[in-house]
Order: C-alpha cells, then structure tokens, then sequence
C-alpha cells in the first residue's frame, strides 16, 4: 500500500517518501506550502489512490479542537427539558459526533483530512495531541473511550498563518510543497489538459513564468491559477500566436483575469509591460 | 554515522528530538528509504525537520554529513566534463561566502585573482596549493582546507550530473536568521500583528453564556472571554542618514503596515543617537522636537522602539559635545538613560547581522549595555524575541 500519485496528481519524489512514511509509521503528515499549490487536493488524491474513503474537517477561526471529537448538545436538550420529552433522560442522545470520532469508528481505515489548521486558535493543536498520538479518547458525558478501529491516515495542511507548537511538530511527518518548476508543471499540465496543443502549452508556461517572476507581485499566480487560465484559454479556443505576440496591444496576456488577482498587480503589469515596450521601440 | 548526523543537525541549531530520530529509525527499519540516498534525504527532512525556516539548515548539515558518499558509489572514475569550470561564472555567491571574500581583501582583488588563475590554468587540478581545483588548500575551488576559500559550484561541476538536492538549497529564503526583505516582510507583519493583539481584559462571551446556562438547565451562567482589541501603543526611533538607510526604510514600512493594529504609533528619527532634539520628518530639517518633550508627552505604557545600527565612534555615545552634527550639551548616554527610564518597555533593533560585528564594534557593545542587552537583530527571529520582550 504506497501512494504514487494518481493520474491527475503529480507527485514529486519528496512529496511521494513523505507521504509513505507518514502511512507506513502511522503518524500525521503535516503538508506547508504556497496557496494554490495542492495541499488539499493530495488528500483527496491519497484517498483516491489508496481506495479509502476521505472525512475532510475544514477549519475556521471559531473551531474548537473538542467539535472534533464530538459536541453535547445542550441547548437542544433544554429545550427537550421544558417540552417534558422522554430522551431527555439519557445523555447520549445529545451527544454529536465529530469528525475525528467519525474517522475513529469507520469500517475500513479513513483518509482524515484537517484542513487549515493554522486558522483556528492557538491552543487547537495542543488540544488534539493525545488524540492523534493515540487515537482514542474520552467522552466525559457518557464515560466511553473512543478508540480507533484502524488508524487513519491524517493529512494536516497549514498556511503558515500561525506557528504550530512543538510537541505537536514532533508527532507529524513534515513535508513543504515547493512551487513547481517547469517540468514538473508540464506533467501536471499534461495530466490535466490531455488534449491541449503542446505549442500552446509551452507559449503559455512561458507567459506564467514571466508573469511569476514579475517583481513586487502582491500575489504571484499559482498551480491551480494556471490551470484555470488553460481551461479558459482552451474554451476561447485561443491560438498560440496569440500569446506570443508581443505588439503593441497584447503585452499584458489574453484573459489576465485568471492569473492576476488584484487591481495593483494588473496595474504593476501594465506598466512593466509598457516600460518594456517602449524600450524596445527604442 | 546517524548518530553524528543528528549531532550536527542540533549543533546547527535545528531543533530535533530524539522522538524524531527514532522516528526516524523506525521509518528506516520499515524500508521507506530502499537503499537510495536520495529517498533517505526526503525521509529524514520529513522526519526531522518541521518548518521550513529549518530547510536550508539542514540541507547544509545533510551535504556536510553525507558528502561523498555518493560519489564513492559511482566510482571514482567518473569523467570530467570539459565545461566544469563555466559553473563558476553562474555561481551566485551567498553572504556567508561573501563576508569569507571580504576576509581576502574584498571582492574585487579576489575576482581579478581568480581571472589570472582561470587564464593560466588549462586543466582540472586537485590537491596543490595554488590552482583552482578540488581538495587543494588554495583559497580557489572547492572541498578544500582554506578556511578562507570560495566554495565553487562544488557539485555540479565534478560529475555530469544534476547538482545533489540538498546542495541546491532552496529554501534559503525561508530560514528566519535572514534579513529583513521585502521577500520575508509578510511574516514580519503577521508577528507584529499577533504582538498587537495580545493581552487586555476580558469581556462578555454571549456564545458561551448562553452555552452553559443550558448546560445549567436555564440557571444563568456568565462567561468571560478575553478581549480581542489593540492596545500596544508604540513610539518608534529610526536612525537615517546612514549606510542602514535602506534597511530603516524597510523597518519604518513594516510598522507602519502594522499601523492599524496598533492603538497609536509614533514615528522620531535621529542621527546615530540620541541627544536632545529629534526629529518627525525622515529628513531632518524640520519639525524638530525636543527629546524632553518627547518624554513627557507620552506615558511610561509606550513601547519604545529603536532601530539603527548603533556602530558610530563610541565618543558620539560617551562625551559631551561628540555628536558628529552639532554641539551637545549632554553626552549620548544621559539622553539614552532618560528615555530608557521614562520607558521602561523598550529594544532596540539592529540591522547589521549579529554575528559579524557585534562583538567587534565597541558602539554597539556599549548601546547595548545601555539597553540592558536588550538589542536584537533586524531579522524575523530577531524581530519575534523583540516583540516577546516587548510584551513581558
């Protein structure tokens, strides 16, 4: 059982190692990387290859690391209360599931994806330790362990937008995706967008790049980015020649909109585009 | 050999437990790596390292402990290609490599050198002592003894090959003992902005009120939550006119980015220290404030912050009437001592490298003693420990 990309997920040779320690040894894979770089998507893409299901647990600023596990309803059952129900008299009932306790009682071992961790409060991770090191835990309500039939595979993406603490680092397998170079981004191109004519694929690389390196970019433009402005090239049905053309008009690439995200950039663009044109005029 | 590389990777300050060595053990015994050296590269960065601030570390620790080894297993045979010297003009040299050229008498004089040697030497050289080659003690070349030598293009240019991953170091940009750049200015902000927002009291948490007075069965219940709102109030000292210019400039723009977060933000600028007047404009011609009142107007709760190399003559700081620009009355230190005691919170951030010149620089010993050593380095890590000792 080892992961090796999928037919629309190019995996490089660290990705790969990191993603199979991480299922041999059981541990957490904690993925980093640029925004738009695939770090959700290799979660599905295990799960695809590895043919298990996936439970993906978005996070927000306002999770708490127990809705995890699982919730008592309170509310629900004060109101059951005041009605005079009869359910009222087992706790149980009010007690709801989380993801983590979904992933623990699944049949065959889930793909768990944590999405975002950075996003919620600073004490999250902490609070799922002893849950991801030893994948069982409590519920006070009804004095039960929880315990995973099989260990799930847990992917971990982060933004980087708040530091992780360290006893949480030290249980995860670490992997940083690196923006793809050219190559790679061919093969991730090609596994997208079959069909796609090779000249125009490498007129619009170019122009990606050139976009990408432009300096003092507010957002550079991304894997999925790129991709998006493909599918747009292709339904457009845009010729080669029309990215190549490097006239007085079409300096800034067709449909922009797909690569440049804000008003600054487009503008920053603008002017480059206008700066370099003029010199060659010159 | 496992044991040393771990050794050497603490040693280089990555933080690694034995947790993640035997982690790592324990990945190696399950055959992840299958006797390729490359995947034990990849596995052993998944399991030791944990940040991408620690990428570069390591891939130059890993090149340290396992150079060779690779090479040994191709055979030693392995043929030079001609163009193995044409590396060298695409090299681009890092600062560590710099501040080694600096030590041979600058840039300039080393380049002419290694343009004499290029010209005179027609063939692939190892050992001696003077041409440009491997394993030789000349300052030239690479793998060899010359604490002071350039390290060449030490990979790519001895096999026709790839240069090894980790000797490509890509994640340089991402270790934080780096300078302040418009490259990694994004972090800083985001750490200024979790200082701004830490500590204040507590308000009413409706949610949770609510929450637990069901829990209750409907007896009230409050709760309180701390509350999320800005109260850092910081006055910011920035040393211009000086070679660090650029680097102020840098600093300057990042807090006031940070400006919203904050609850007031006061900029002064000065000249290499502090004396009676400062001043509000970058400039220095107008709007000249005096340092007195200066203290008096803003309360002791202001976050002082000072930014500047700090490296002057240490008469500008000792004596009367040592400033480079006018006539002072008082010496540097009387001036530095009244602000420092009107705010207690205070740092100072210096933009020149720690390690380089701090020691060397009586100034900067002697400003640094007068902020009771609290004096950082203008870099992310620096700018965190600052903010730490700002909010104590």
């Amino acid at each position: 059982m080892s992961f090796r990309g999928t037919d629309t997920y190019i995996a490089t040779d660290d990705l790969r190692v990191a993603v199979n320690a991480a299922i041999a040894l059981e541990r957490p894979l904690l993925v980093k990387g640029e925004p738009g770089t695939g770090k959700t998507i290799l979660a599905h893409e295990i799960a695809k290859s590895l043919n298990k299901p996936l439970i993906q647990w978005h996070i927000k600023s306002t999770i708490k690391a127990q809705q995890g596990l699982y919730e008592y309803d309170a509310v629900s059952r004060l109101r059951d209360s005041q009605l005079g129900e009869a359910r009222v008299h087992d706790i149980g009932n009010y007690i709801v599931r989380g993801k983590l306790w979904e992933a623990f009682e699944a049949d065959s071992a889930p793909v768990l994806l944590i999405d975002e961790i950075d996003k919620a409060d600073i004490e999250f991770p902490n609070d799922l330790l002893l849950e991801l090191d030893r994948m069982e835990f409590y519920v006070y309500e009804t004095r039960q362990t929880i315990k995973a039939r099989q260990r799930p595979v847990v992917v971990i993406t982060s933004n980087n937008e708040k530091e992780l603490p360290d006893a949480f680092l030290r249980r995860c397998f670490f992997h940083y995706i690196r923006f793809p170079d050219r190559d790679t981004m061919q093969r991730i191109v090609d596994v997208h967008f079959p069909k796609l004519r090779h000249d125009l694929v490498r007129e619009a690389l170019t122009v990606f790049y050139e976009v990408r390196d432009t300096p003092g970019l507010k957002k550079k433009p991304s894997t999925s980015e790129l991709l998006d402005w493909l599918k747009l090239l292709m339904v457009e049905d845009m010729p080669p020649e029309a990215l190549r053309a490097k006239d007085a008009k079409t300096m800034i690439p067709p449909l922009h909109g797909a690569l440049l995200k804000n008003e600054q950039d487009i503008h920053l663009f603008e002017r480059l585009a206008f700066m370099a044109r003029r010199e060659r005029g010159n | 050999m496992f044991p040393s590389f771990f050794l050497a990777l603490r040693d280089a300050r990555v933080p690694v437990s034995l947790k993640e060595y035997l982690t790592l053990m324990e990945a190696m015994r399950a055959g992840i790596a299958e006797y390729s050296l490359e995947d034990f590269y990849y596995l052993s960065r998944s399991c030791l390292v944990k940040d991408e601030r620690n990428l570069d570390k390591f891939d130059r620790v890993f090149g340290k402990c396992f150079e060779g080894i690779e090479s040994l297993a191709e055979g030693l045979e392995a043929e030079i290609p001609e163009d193995w010297l044409r590396a060298l003009a695409e090299r681009i040299l890092t600062e560590e490599e710099k501040a080694k050229i600096e030590s041979l008498g600058g840039w300039e004089k080393l380049m002419e050198t290694l343009k004499k040697r290029l010209e005179e030497q027609k063939e692939r050289h190892a050992g001696g002592s003077k041409w440009i080659g491997t394993a030789g003690t000349s300052p030239f070349g690479a793998y060899g003894y010359n604490p002071e030598g350039v390290r060449i293009g030490q990979d790519g240019s001895r096999h026709r090959r790839a240069v090894k991953v980790w000797d490509k170091r890509e994640f340089k940009n991402f270790d934080d003992t780096a300078e302040l750049g418009t490259r990694n200015i994004k972090v800083a902000l985001r750490r200024l902005r979790r200082w701004a927002r830490q500590g204040a009291a507590t308000e009413l948490d409706l949610p949770g009120t609510i929450n637990s007075t069901a829990r209750n069965a409907g007896s009230l219940d409050l709760r309180m939550v701390p509350e999320r709102h800005n109260s850092v109030k910081v006055l910011l000292f920035l040393d211009v006119g000086g070679s660090m210019d650029d680097h102020i400039r840098t600093c300057d723009e990042l807090f006031s980015a940070a400006r919203s977060e904050f609850k007031h933000l006061e900029h002064y600028y000065f000249h290499n220290c502090v004396y009676e007047g400062v001043w509000r404009d970058n400039r220095r011609r107008d709007e000249r404030a005096e340092t007195w009142s200066v203290i008096n107007t803003y309360p002791a709760d202001y976050k002082l912050v000072f930014v500047g190399d700090a490296s002057m003559s240490p008469y500008e700081i000792a004596y009367p009437g040592a400033s480079v620009e006018h006539w002072n009355e008082e010496a540097g230190t009387v001036w530095m001592q009244r602000i420092l005691g009107a705010f207690p919170h205070a740092v100072w951030l210096n933009p020149v490298a720690k390690q380089d010149s701090w020691d060397y620089t009586p100034s900067i010993g002697m400003i640094r003693q007068l902020m009771n050593g609290r004096m950082f380095p203008l870099t992310l890590a620096g700018l965190d420990s600052a903010m730490r000792e700002l909010s104590r």
